[in-house]
Order: C-alpha cells, then structure tokens, then sequence
C-alpha cells in the first residue's frame, strides 16, 4: 500500500471528483490517482464497451501544439519528421496519423498521435513520458516551432458502438467523421478538440475539453443510458484483445518499430527509397529491419488452456527443457474471446501463425499458440 | 456441528471433525475483483500450513491461496474449476476450494473467529 504521503503527491486529472462519486476505485497510474475500475467491475466494463459505449478519463496523457514558427503548418510536419519514421508531411489537414519518436538505436521513446489542425500539429503522447516528450520536443524542434503543453485541457475518450450516437446528441458533426478524423468541434457548446480514434478497437471517439469544462461534458455524456464509465483495467484487457501495444510493456527504448510489429505504421516515403527516407533517429537500424528483417517479432499468443499467461513468462520452444526463446510482454484474460490472451517477443523463426509455444506459468509450461492480431476484430469507421 | 474459522490472508476453514473445507472469504472475493481463473491443489497432495495451495486469478492479477493447516488434500471442487465466477457470487458457500485432512488440529488455535475477523478487515 502507498503510505499516505505519496498518495497526496499523486495528481489528480480535472475528473478526479467525479470519479470518486461515481464509486471508482482508485489506483496511482503514471503519477496520477486513477480509477481502475468502477462498482460494475472490469468484466463488465470491458463487455459494456463492446456491445454499447464507454466512457474513459484519459487526461492524464499529454496534449502538445507544435506551431510552426512559419505559419506553415508542412515546416512542424518537416521539423517532426525529423524525430519521427512515419510521413507527417503527408497528413492531410482534419486528419491523424500514429506515430512513434525513436532513438539513436531504433528503439521507441514514447508513441503518439499527430494531427494536422491546419495551422499547426496537436500531439497526444503518453502520460509517463510526457515530460521527457515535450524535452525532447524543445531539444531538438524549438528552432522550427513553438513547443505548447496545453496542461489546461482534459481528455476524454469515448468508446464503443454506441458511441457515435450518443456523441451526436452533443455534436451533430460527429457521424460524419472517418477513423482518424481530428481536428476543432463544438461539443454541448463548448470548444473541443474531437478525433474519431481510441485505442480499444471500437468505433469511437477522443474529445479534448478544456479543464474547466471536463466534468459537465462528461457527465451529459453519462447521462446517456448507454454511456458507463470505464476504468483503467478494462482500458487495459480491450487494447490487449485489439492487439495495440502499450508503451513501456509491449515497446520500449530496446524494441524497435518493425520488431514491434508495426511496420505498418511506417510509410514507403519514409523507407528505403522513399522520397524522404530515413533522417529519423536510428534510420540506419530501423531501415535494415525494413530491408533484411529483425531478429525478433511481437506476436499475439493465444493459450489452450484456461489460465491467463501474463507479462514476464517466459517462452519456450520445447514442452520441458531449453532455455528461452522469448517473454510475454502483455497477457491477462480477454472478457470479449472468454479467453486468456497475450502478446510478446519470439525469433523471428518461431513467430508464424500457428507456431506451437510453451509459456512457463508457475513453473509449468502451458502451451499457447501464435496468433492472429487483433484477437477481437476492430470496428474503425473507415 | 460445523465451525468456521479464518486466516489472517483471507481463507476461511469450515471443520467438521479432523477434515476441513477452505475457500476464500467474500471480503477477499470482493478485493480481488471478477474472477476468471482457479488453479486446484492435487487430490492426494500433502500440504504444509502456509504452503500455497491453490491460486485464484482476477482479471487483472494470480493470488495464491495458502494451506491454512497442514494436511492432506482429500476432494478439490470441480464445479469451480468450471465455473471460476462462482467466487464472486458465493465465496463462502458454493466457491469452496479443497477439503483437507488435518494432520494437527492444534494449528487451528492459531486462526481467527467470525468476530475477530471482522476486525480484521474492518
């Protein structure tokens, strides 16, 4: 248990008072007094957002403006290039991309979202590392750009088939918008920053508030009957069932994009050949992923049995004996498969679908197999 | 005549004569949150007083389950096995764990009452 003085250090987003009134059950998350889950309870929540809609306080990740120093909003997407693999000249104006900063070896310092807002980028980056993000931001784009963390804003995400009707009551705008969609909106009135996104594998949407506004739009948007609230841990089992990584577990400074599994993320511009290839940080390293493959791979692991194998078992090869292959990264019970469901690192060799793998779980070895991602089919509004 | 008592980490004994019936109580079930997963010692197994006998895991985390005494395990519950959720919805009742044969029915001294544990976890 936390003794009382780090409780009172941790902070508190603009929701905190209506989390606790809404029963949460609080937990510190990346420095922050978070609601892990409310009295529905994680299974609940999880399933809830699947069939209908949820609402997740997610004001604790960072929101950043890059405004170029130009006007011109394609000089912050060069500038950003210049820390990023992926193509963020080519994002189109109201639209937004996923993204990750590297480092010098490849490996991945934080993933984020990049908008294009017309005169200028909006970032959302990870709670833990948004400090170290915006440094990193100032280190290297303050020539180019204004670096603003825009701490005064909340945001709100807001998942799940039905959320597109239950944000239309409040924004007629909303239906029209595709996956990935971003950029300024009126919602209940009040000056919001909507993108249609999440990170759950539904259809649904992530709305920036102003602080002070946080607690009335969530709670007209919990006035709907279809609407509960969610908590980190059913966030946590339905990303894990989309497959999406999470940022110090399933990628880290020692893994990069393409061991990842998430060549996809980068574009051909960026690639070997590409009309802006590499001048990245770690191109060299990451483009030879690209061009001769890496030596290890994230892959999705579905066990056989009924006992959820979790991150830090240990992969194997072989039912006994043999030192191991590779390490669960992510794993816990799918409520939506009824299932346990992981992911983690294997060779490269071991890493198609289907391959027979051994998870050591309290010294026995329970078979699991690799698999397809996402474990549950998303539903984007493409 | 049935008595039932309690360990301090949150396993109850049901004792009638020298065998013992353990589970989890509610308090427990209530902490751990929904539960998808329950792990049962051997039918057969000889168990040491605090040795982890069994493991129940939630949605989030695996909790071992200590040997309240020492003994051997005599029936494990299949129901439960089948159906892990049955400790959220009967902890003290339905979701029991194992029946042990108690080696030293002198360790029983050593756990606590109905009242005392509500102390406990008050």
């Amino acid at each position: 248990m936390l003794a009382r003085d780090d409780q009172d250090s941790l902070k508190r987003t603009p929701l905190h008072g209506l989390h606790v009134s809404l029963g949460g059950k609080m937990v510190p998350f990346a420095g922050y007094d978070m609601p892990v889950q409310y009295p529905a309870g994680v299974l609940k929540e999880h399933l809830h957002t699947r069939n209908a809609a949820g609402l997740f306080d997610v004001s604790h990740m960072g929101q950043i403006a890059l405004r170029p120093k130009s006007g011109r909003v394609e000089d912050a997407a060069r500038a950003l290039e210049r820390l990023v693999p992926q193509d963020i000249v080519a994002i189109a104006p109201g639209r937004q991309r996923y993204a990750q900063f590297t480092n010098a070896d490849g490996g991945i310092l934080d993933d984020l979202m990049v908008a294009n807002f017309g005169d200028h980028l909006f970032l959302v980056v990870n709670a833990a590392c948004k400090e170290a993000d915006e440094a990193h931001l100032r280190a290297n784009l303050s020539g180019d750009c204004g670096i603003d963390s825009l701490t005064d804003r909340a945001l709100i995400a807001l998942q799940g088939p039905r959320a597109e009707a239950a944000l239309a009551k409040l924004c007629a705008e909303a239906p029209a918008m595709k996956f990935m969609d971003s950029g300024p909106r009126k919602v209940a009135g009040l000056d919001c920053f909507v993108s249609r996104s999440g990170y759950t594998g539904e259809d649904g949407f992530e709305i920036s508030v102003p602080a002070a506004d946080a607690e009335r739009l969530a709670k007209a948007l919990l006035e709907n009957p279809d609407v509960l609230p969610i908590g980190l841990g059913a966030r946590d089992s339905l990303r894990l069932e989309a497959g999406l990584c999470l940022y110090g577990h399933d990628i880290d400074t020692a893994t990069t994009p393409v061991e990842a599994a998430l060549e996809w993320s980068v574009q051909k511009s960026r690639r070997s050949g590409g009309a802006r290839a590499g001048g990245f940080p770690g191109a060299e390293k990451i483009l030879a992923h690209f061009d001769n493959g890496a030596a290890r791979r994230r892959v999705g692991l579905l066990a056989q049995g009924r006992a959820p194998v979790r991150e830090g078992a240990l992969l194997f090869a072989d039912s006994a004996g043999g030192e191991p292959i590779g390490q669960v990264t992510s794993g816990g019970f799918g409520p939506s498969l009824n299932a346990p469901v992981a992911m983690g690192y294997v060779p490269t060799a071991s890493s198609a679908l289907g391959t027979q793998l051994f998870a050591e779980v309290r010294g026995q070895r329970l078979p699991v197999a690799v698999a397809a991602m996402p474990f549950v089919k998303n539903t984007y509004k493409r | 005549m049935t008595t039932t008592l309690y360990t301090s980490d949150h396993e109850w004994l049901a004792i009638e004569g020298d065998v013992a019936t353990v589970g989890i109580t509610d308090y427990a079930q209530q902490q751990l949150g929904d539960v998808v997963f329950v792990e049962l010692p051997k039918v057969g197994r000889a168990l040491k007083k605090a040795e982890a006998a069994a493991v129940v895991e939630s949605v989030k985390a695996a909790s071992d389950v200590y040997a309240p005494v020492t003994g051997e395990v005599l029936e494990t519950n299949a129901e439960l096995a089948a159906e892990p959720a049955l400790v959220n919805s009967d902890a003290q009742g339905k979701a029991w764990f194992f029946k042990i044969k108690m080696a030293d029915r002198s360790e029983l001294g050593g756990l606590m009452d109905e009242a005392a544990y509500k102390a406990h976890t008050a």
